[in-house]
């Protein structure tokens, strides 16, 4: 569902990413590993059209999307969940979702309102609460159910459980688990092992901006501890 | 001051804090959301009253008003599509130069379309009359305005609060790149938000054709008021524009009521000045989130290389034997050229390196001059010692004005700079007595032995290129350096010791001393000097100069204040509408050369 072949991404003068390949399918989670620094979160907005366009492809869904701008490929259904979350802090929780609506689309779950409420609880008890005035868990939630307001048929999701209590992680990851039964595509970059491996079905492992190992979680997270 | 007149002073305050806020809350939106500040929003509210004035006698003056406002809005959603969408992306300098050409174009428009004379517009049917209120009268047509305000205000809070376009219209003020990733297409949003900018700045002119006649003059008259309520609001917040605008409205009033009519030019900015000290972003404002790698795209000036040094020392040469091949025109055109190159190079140490955008350097160059003049004619000294020490008028105006700049930062510090220029040139226009008024001041002739041109020229030649080299100098100096590192990252320079404020306000002075130098060499080239010489446009002059040579490279000012100088010169004399040609080629480099000119010859000298 999405393919990245050879992508590279600089800020200014500096590479940060070099030749990265991988591929997530629908209905899977794949974890892109990494300490501090490593690029996931740049791998991320490259991928999103947020960082000027460099070398490399990207196809979602069969398209080229590697030099339309974000919010093109929003619309064809890619959704990203920001590291800082980026609520809209002078919006209401309701206003907030109200950004990301987008049409149902053919292939993907509709969601609504009402629909995330059911799935994060705690939201639907703040619905008029502004942004900025809610804690770091209910806003970590408000950015994943603000993204699948536009009904998106693959998530990029960066350290969802970064700096979060334990139950509010649990929370999140069932919410992960719901998404890719519904045949979501999940891309979750993460360094958290354990986060990771509860959910990821693959796993890739980046170090200094390149691809290091690709495999299954366990392949992957031997190399990982060694790093 | 009795009860009744101090009802009918807050009546009236009222009624003109309404078009103030209609001008302010298009201008504080479109800032809000586009981060561009729209220097043609002045234009817009002055072509809204020509549109209305001129629809007027065919379908009467209640269809004038949403004709004017609704055409203005559709020009704005032209010009967005046409040139601003450009420029998103574009350095924050090419976004003001962009809008100061629309400046230059519809004032030339207006001036094509209209003539130059003032044009009365009808008055309200049916609003003709007089209420009486506390035993005086008072105009219906006011109590219509006063209204116009709070339901315009209560139309655009419920657009904003209660509509899908308003959520996505606040979201992308606050973050648009997390707008954009989340599916809201900018163009249209920004195309909107641009065409209900026009749109109220229209309306906010039409509606002011029964109290007053358009005239092309009120285009920078408004856009400095509307800054001013913009600034004091908080930029970007609707209701804070409001709020402002009545601030600014009622004190306005008051001044003229109580007998102080000659403060009201200044005492907005007086406001403006004291808010900004004491609360940065505005009554209601909140801090701007900081730019995401700001600066980390400035390219540092490179010591210029042996060739080029050669280059401009032949150039200097050059310009010494000018006056032995030709002579009369052209030695005015070179002195003129000569120091308005110092007057640029001196903006462009504030802008550029000092990273201080200024949009009132015009006041230091006019104090300068106003020092040469009054030295001379009224303190009577000789011309030497007047050249002399008129910089120091300008070099005083720096300190008390630069204490308070260097307090702000961004669009803030320009807003106050303009705020300070417009209070210098309020004085000076209204203390007849001292400075002439309106008029200026007149004989400040060089004494004999330079009254020739050549003379003259030499002398000026000497102290431009003094001057010049002298802020390039000081680039590479220690003080230059650290200028230079306040500005790229103001933190981590106070972290290795530098004193990032202090630094600022010494490269405010310097920078105030040489276009104080400049101002007084072109008091005595002229022979006289007017209030023009500290005005906005003058600024204006300085700012095109700068960002036509390129604000990044050394010796971009002195080609940009040659090309404007000439250009101003030679099609002025032949062509009425020569600020709409200078307009025209600014948007032209501002679209196919975004460096400037400077980039140019910086391209072929590193080939
Ligand atoms: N805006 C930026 N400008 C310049 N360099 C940047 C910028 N953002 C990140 N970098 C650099 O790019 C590299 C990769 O950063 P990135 O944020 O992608 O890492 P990450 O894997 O997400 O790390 P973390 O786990 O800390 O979030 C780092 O070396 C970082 O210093
Ligand atoms: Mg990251």
């Amino acid at each position: 569902m999405l393919e990245v072949r050879g992508l590279s991404a600089a800020y200014g003068k500096a590479q940060v990413l070099f030749e990265l390949d991988f591929v997530a399918h629908a209905g899977e989670v794949l974890a892109l590993l990494g300490r501090n620094g490593a690029g996931k979160s740049t791998a991320l907005k490259r991928i999103m059209g947020l960082l000027p366009p460099r070398t490399g492809e990207i196809r979602f869904g069969g398209a080229r999307i590697d030099a339309l701008p974000p919010f093109r490929i929003a619309r064809l259904g890619l959704g990203y969940v920001p590291e800082e979350r980026r609520i809209f802090t002078d919006l209401s929780v309701r206003e907030n979702l109200e950004v990301g609506r987008q049409p149902p689309r053919d292939g993907a779950a509709h969601w609504t309102p009402d629909r995330l409420f059911e799935l994060f609880p705690n939201l639907g008890r703040m619905q008029d609460r502004l942004g900025g005035r809610m804690s770091g868990g209910e806003q970590q939630m408000l950015a994943v159910a603000r993204t699948l307001m536009g009904n998106p048929r693959a998530i990029l999701l960066d350290e969802p459980a970064e700096g979060l209590a334990p139950i509010v992680v649990e929370q999140v990851a069932l919410a992960i688990r719901e998404l890719k039964a519904q045949g979501l595509c999940v891309l979750l970059c993460e360094q958290n092992l354990h986060f990771a491996r509860q959910l990821a079905d693959r796993a890739c492992l980046l170090e200094q901006g390149r691809i290091r190992a690709s495999g299954t979680l366990e392949a992957v997270e031997s190399l990982y501890a060694m790093v | 001051m009795t009860a009744a007149s101090v009802l009918l002073q807050f009546l009236n305050g009222l009624a003109s804090a309404s078009s103030l806020f209609l001008v302010a809350a298009g201008l504080s939106l479109i800032f809000g959301v586009t981060r561009i500040v729209n220097f043609a929003h002045g234009s817009l509210f002055m072509l809204g009253m020509y549109a209305a004035v001129a629809l007027a006698p065919y379908v009467g003056f209640w269809w004038s008003v949403p004709l004017a406002a609704l055409a203005v809005g559709a020009l704005g959603a032209v010009l967005e599509a046409l040139l601003l969408r450009r420029l998103y992306a574009a350095p924050e300098l090419l976004q003001l130069l962009a809008t100061f050409a629309l400046v230059l174009i519809i004032k030339d428009f207006a001036l094509w379309a209209w003539g130059p004379e003032d044009l009365l517009g009808p008055r309200a049917p049916g609003l003709e009359g007089a209420v009486a209120i506390a035993g005086s009268r008072f105009p219906e047509y006011d109590v219509f305005l006063i209204a116009c305000g709070p339901i315009v205000l209560a139309a655009l809070w419920q657009l904003l609060r209660r509509t899908r376009w308003g959520t996505l219209v606040r979201a992308a003020t606050q973050d648009r790149d997390m707008a954009n990733a989340l599916g809201v297409d900018q163009r249209h949003l920004f195309g909107s938000v641009f065409a209900l900018g026009a749109l109220l700045a229209g309306l906010g002119g039409a509606l002011q054709i029964p109290r007053e006649p358009a005239t092309l003059a009120i285009d920078l008259q408004v856009i400095s008021d509307a800054f001013v309520v913009v600034v004091v609001g908080g930029l970007g917040s609707i209701p804070g524009a409001f709020l402002a605008a009545l601030l600014i409205g009622e004190i306005k009033a008051f001044c003229i009521g109580l007998g102080f009519s000659e403060f009201t030019l200044a005492v907005e900015f007086v406001v403006m000045a004291i808010v900004l000290v004491l609360r940065p972003w505005g009554l209601l404002g909140q801090m701007p989130a900081p730019v995401r790698g700001a600066g980390a795209h400035e390219p540092a000036f490179a010591l210029p290389s042996r060739g080029a040094l050669q280059a401009l020392v032949a150039v200097a040469l050059a310009l010494c034997v000018v006056p032995l091949l030709s002579g009369g025109y052209t030695l005015v055109l070179l002195t003129d050229i000569l120091l308005f190159a110092l007057f640029a190079v001196s903006l462009h140490f504030l802008m550029g390196p000092g990273g201080m955008l200024s949009f009132g350097h015009a006041a230091y160059f006019g104090l300068g001059a106003y020092g040469a003049g009054l030295l001379l004619l009224k303190a009577e000294t000789s011309m030497g010692l007047a050249l002399l020490a008129a910089p120091l008028f300008a070099v005083f105006a720096a300190v008390v004005f630069g204490w308070f700049c260097v307090r702000l930062s961004g669009v803030y510090l320009a807003m106050l700079t303009l705020a300070f220029a417009q209070i210098t040139w309020s004085v000076v226009y209204q203390w007849d007595a001292f400075t002439g008024g309106s008029n200026g001041l007149i004989g400040i002739w060089p004494a004999g032995w330079l009254s020739g041109k050549t003379a003259y020229y030499y002398v000026t030649l000497a102290t431009s290129l003094a001057g010049i080299a002298a802020m390039w100098r000081v680039l590479y100096a220690p003080f230059g350096y650290a200028l230079r590192a306040g500005r790229d990252s103001p933190l981590r320079a106070d972290a290795i010791g530098i004193d990032v404020r202090a630094q600022q306000w010494a490269g405010f002075v310097f920078a105030g001393l040489f276009a104080g130098i400049a101002g007084a060499l072109y008091a005595f080239s002229k022979g006289s000097i007017s209030p023009e010489a500290l005005a906005v446009p003058r600024s204006v002059d300085g700012l095109v100069m700068v960002l036509l040579g390129g604000l990044h490279t050394l010796t971009g000012p002195v080609w940009g204040a040659a090309l404007f100088t000439w250009l101003q010169d030679s099609v002025a004399r032949g062509f009425d509408y020569w600020r709409a040609v200078i307009g025209a080629v600014i948007l032209l480099l501002v679209i196919a050369v975004p460096g400037g000119l400077g980039s140019i010859l910086r391209a072929r000298s590193s080939r």
